[in-house]
């Protein structure tokens, strides 16, 4: 028996079209003599964009994901990735995406799109590797920029945010305009990349304020509608129809929460995760929404897209405030986005497992979570780092925390039978009842 | 008194101990090559490497996710059993996602008081890596200053880069010794010399180094060097290995001695040295630590690698490249494909090793014998 009314989103179709769109965009931007950007979910997407309103993107983690999704087609490409020389604990949608390079084969039909350039960013070990890896197999002739946002960690993390560290990422956007200029032969645009950069800022906000309204219960979004959402931070979070579509989902969202209407009918039972899913077996969700319990998200898809800041006197987690004005000059926008992507809460755990461990019990206490669900991701070395340490700490903060293995990405490093075994007993011991066959 | 190397990788934490005792310095241990040991000798502490020991894992289970490379877990391990309590700080620049992991947990859970994290640029190919650098260092003077109790002067840096170059200078001397065509140094006699450089104060291995010098320009080995061969690729001090595969020519047809290696435990960490001419110290080494051959990670967005690894090898003729790379270690794994291509484009055959410190050597002993068979084959053929 449901306990709080439910509806589908709204915006739903026009999620989907917005995804579709921008993947052939990708694909078709040759046809209007556009150009093609592949690089990391994480990239500073914002600063490619001061080349023309013509420039397309494909991002690596959502469409090594997408390539998970339809099992067959990533079997293949892990095979071609394996046949190459590539090792199989390799990050499972790098793998997925030189396999699509490899084989040719783009995930959503035809042959994969050569990019003029790759643009990308590097904190995890594989980042900069994948697009240098890339560019290799299409070539050799696709030219690569990354910039390294290893700079430390962000306050509270650190006594102050120095800003040497800020300026050592801005002037690493600052030559890799030169650089497009170069090889791009066109004239950058300012005010293009001024425009960039805000939408850049305005998503990462918005998607932070629509994750808060999650702290309401019943809990208005769960993780399975959420992945199909924050995906939009992942594939461009500058682009402006991206932004605006936020603004329309954080409406939709405050009115659900208003006139209470759940995700998960029965919820009785609220829980969080860590990493990426296992694409291929996103059911769990459903199983768990089986035993009336909903996953409210993770410090993952809260802060990956998401700007926040964390409050350790209060134990709190909330979203970063936007800067009150636009930048005006060029060197005014790069400091501006560096600071600003500086304190993702997704880059904080790379420097000590202690920072993702706060993080994220701030999540489980604020957002009124019964359990911890760590998914040990095998696909994913820069999300999985400290992981171990983040169970033993959110146990001693007094959290109940199950953990399973799996990948996000290739299939068989994931056994379904004995995850739900594993969710069985950790819902078990939360005081829920297993629910009829 | 090559002896002498062996001695010391062997009683490392007795030698540090009693150093300490005999020194009243404090020491700090460091996890990855990218730690300016200048910064630390300058303050008159002793910085020291922290190598696994290639037990079998028993006590990092609960800390580190089985995913990552056996390298970062034997380290770990050896702080979890407290072998290594009588440290006064740990410290870790910014290389690997792996190593960072033991330096984390060892820092929650044997903490001895003193921690630092260095955020070494990854993006050393551009030109704001160095800048970026020296402001990096002068955060970590400040800590380092706290710990040991006095300032650091320009003087004190020149001395640190001083001690620290004439070490590298010897070892570099003495690997010229491993080109000759009979070498007088064995592979697994360079490990031990270049693990003891970690392991000690430079300026009491440099006497030594110097003396092992003098007496390589007349020491002759009773051995068929065998196969010449170079080893590339991650982390590795499994000196077991490399004594198990030179001692294969004394009950196989076919034996080999390493004369080179292209990896973090020597050549990567030792090769270059801190530029005297450049005026301001940090400037020196802020600039040593960018250009220094880089590990994989690194190496971006050219892979700039692929032409040290072969020059290395034409400069000591070797046969064969063995590619070893740690269980699970990313970085390493992003490049082989690219580094055993491009050796064997230029006419170096090359077997490739998944390695793991934690396990018996014998059977990658095995693997390897195989190779060096088909070392032996293609030169019958002509
Ligand atoms: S391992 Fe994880 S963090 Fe690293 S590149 Fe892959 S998906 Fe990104
Ligand atoms: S062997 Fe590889 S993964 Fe391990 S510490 Fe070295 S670079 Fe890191």
């Amino acid at each position: 028996m449901a306990k709080y009314p439910t509806e589908p989103l709204k915006c739903w179709p026009k999620a989907k079209e917005l995804r579709n769109k921008f993947y052939k965009n990708f694909e078709h931007a040759h046809d209007t003599g556009g150009v093609r950007v592949m690089g990391s979910a994480w990239a500073l997407d914002a600063v490619p964009m001061g080349l023309g309103r013509d420039v397309y993107w494909v991002t690596g983690e959502p469409y090594g994901a997408s390539c998970a999704f339809d099992r067959p087609f990533s079997a293949e490409c892990m095979d071609a990735a394996e046949s190459y020389g590539f090792s199989r604990d390799l990050c499972a949608y790098m793998r997925n995406y030189w396999g699509s390079i490899i084989l040719n084969k783009y995930a959503f039909g035809g042959s994969f799109p050569k990019a003029d350039f790759a643009y990308s960013q590097h904190i995890c070990c594989s980042h900069a590797k994948w697009y240098q890896n890339a560019c290799e197999l299409e070539g050799g002739d696709v030219p690569l920029y990354a910039i390294d946002v290893g700079a430390g960690a962000y306050p509270p993390f650190e006594p102050e945010m120095y800003q040497h560290r800020v300026k050592y990422v801005a002037d690493q956007m600052l030559d890799s305009i030169e650089w497009m200029e170069k090889i791009t032969g066109r004239t950058y645009n300012d005010e293009l990349f001024f425009e960039a950069c805000w939408n850049d800022i305005r998503s990462t906000h918005t998607w932070a304020k629509v994750c808060m309204l999650n702290r309401a219960v019943p809990a208005p979004l769960d993780e399975k509608s959420i992945y199909s959402l924050y995906v939009f931070g992942t594939l461009q979070k500058s682009n402006g129809d991206f932004a605006d579509f936020y603004e329309e989902l954080l409406e939709e969202v405050e009115d659900r929460v208003k006139r209470g209407v759940a995700s998960v009918g029965n919820e009785q039972a609220r829980v969080m995760s860590d990493t990426q899913p296992p694409w291929g077996f996103l059911k769990i969700y459903r199983y768990l929404e089986t035993w009336g319990v909903v996953s409210i998200g993770s410090l993952y898809t809260f802060g990956l897209e998401g700007m926040w800041l964390y409050d350790e006197e209060n134990n709190e987690f909330k979203p970063r405030p936007m800067p009150t004005e636009k930048a005006k000059t060029r060197e005014e926008a790069c400091m501006m986005l560096a600071d600003w992507h500086l304190s993702k809460p997704e880059y904080q755990h790379y420097y000590h497992p202690e920072y993702k461990t706060k993080m994220m019990d701030a999540i489980a206490k604020n957002w009124k979570v019964d359990g911890i669900i760590l998914h040990y991701n095998r696909g994913c070395e820069g999300l999985s780092v400290g992981i171990a340490e983040n169970r033993l700490g959110l146990l001693e903060r007094g959290n109940k925390v199950m953990t399973y293995e799996g990948n996000m990405g290739d299939e068989r490093e994931f056994d379904l039978g004995a995850v739900q075994m594993r969710f069985d007993i950790f819902l078990e011991s939360l005081g829920l009842k297993k629910p009829e066959e | 008194m090559i002896e002498k190397f062996q001695e010391w990788h062997e009683n490392r934490h007795e030698y540090q101990k009693e150093w300490k005792r005999r020194t009243g310095n404090k020491i700090v241990g460091y996890f990855c090559t990218y730690i300016p040991e200048e910064i630390f000798y300058a303050a008159d502490i002793l910085p020291v490497r922290i190598l696994g020991s290639h037990e079998p894992q028993d006590v990092t289970e609960p800390h580190i996710f089985g995913m990552f490379c056996p390298f970062c877990r034997d380290v770990l391990a050896q702080g979890l059993k407290g072998k290594y309590n009588y440290l006064d700080g740990i410290t870790l620049a910014q290389s690997c996602l792996h190593l960072r992991q033991a330096f984390t947990s060892w820092d929650l859970h044997k903490n001895p008081g003193w921690s630092y994290f260095l955020p070494m640029p990854n993006h050393v190919q551009s030109k704001r890596a160095v800048p970026f650098l020296i402001e990096e260092y002068k955060l970590l003077i400040k800590k380092v200053e706290e710990l040991a109790g006095k300032k650091i002067t320009d003087d004190d840096l020149r001395r640190g880069i001083d001690i620290m170059n004439n070490v590298r200078r010897v070892m570099k001397e003495i690997y010229e010794f491993r080109k000759e065509d009979s070498p007088p140094i064995t592979g697994t006699e360079a490990m031990y010399m270049a693990c003891a450089q970690f392991f000690t104060d430079a300026r009491e291995f440099l006497p030594v180094a110097e003396e092992v010098k003098k007496e390589l320009e007349t020491r002759k080995l009773d051995r068929d060097p065998g196969k010449r061969i170079m080893l590339v690729g991650s982390e590795n001090d499994d000196i077991e290995y490399i004594a198990m595969i030179e001692t294969l020519g004394e009950r196989e047809s076919v034996g080999c001695t390493v004369v080179i290696e292209e990896h973090c435990t020597t050549t990567r960490y030792f090769w270059d040295e801190v530029d005297t001419s450049i005026d301001d110290p940090l400037t020196a080494i802020a600039e040593r630590y960018v250009s220094r051959t880089p590990c994989p990670s690194k190496d971006w967005p050219q892979r700039t690698r692929l032409q040290r690894i072969l020059q290395l090898a034409k400069d000591f003729k070797v046969d064969g490249a063995i590619v070893i790379q740690q269980k699970f270690c990313d970085p390493h794994e992003t490049d082989i494909p690219f580094v055993r291509k491009f050796l064997e484009d230029n006419g170096i055959p090359t077997y490739f090793l998944e390695f793991d410190v934690t396990v018996a050597a014998g059977p990658f002993a095995i693997r390897t014998e195989a190779f060096l068979e088909t070392l032996e084959a293609e030169e019958d053929l002509f």
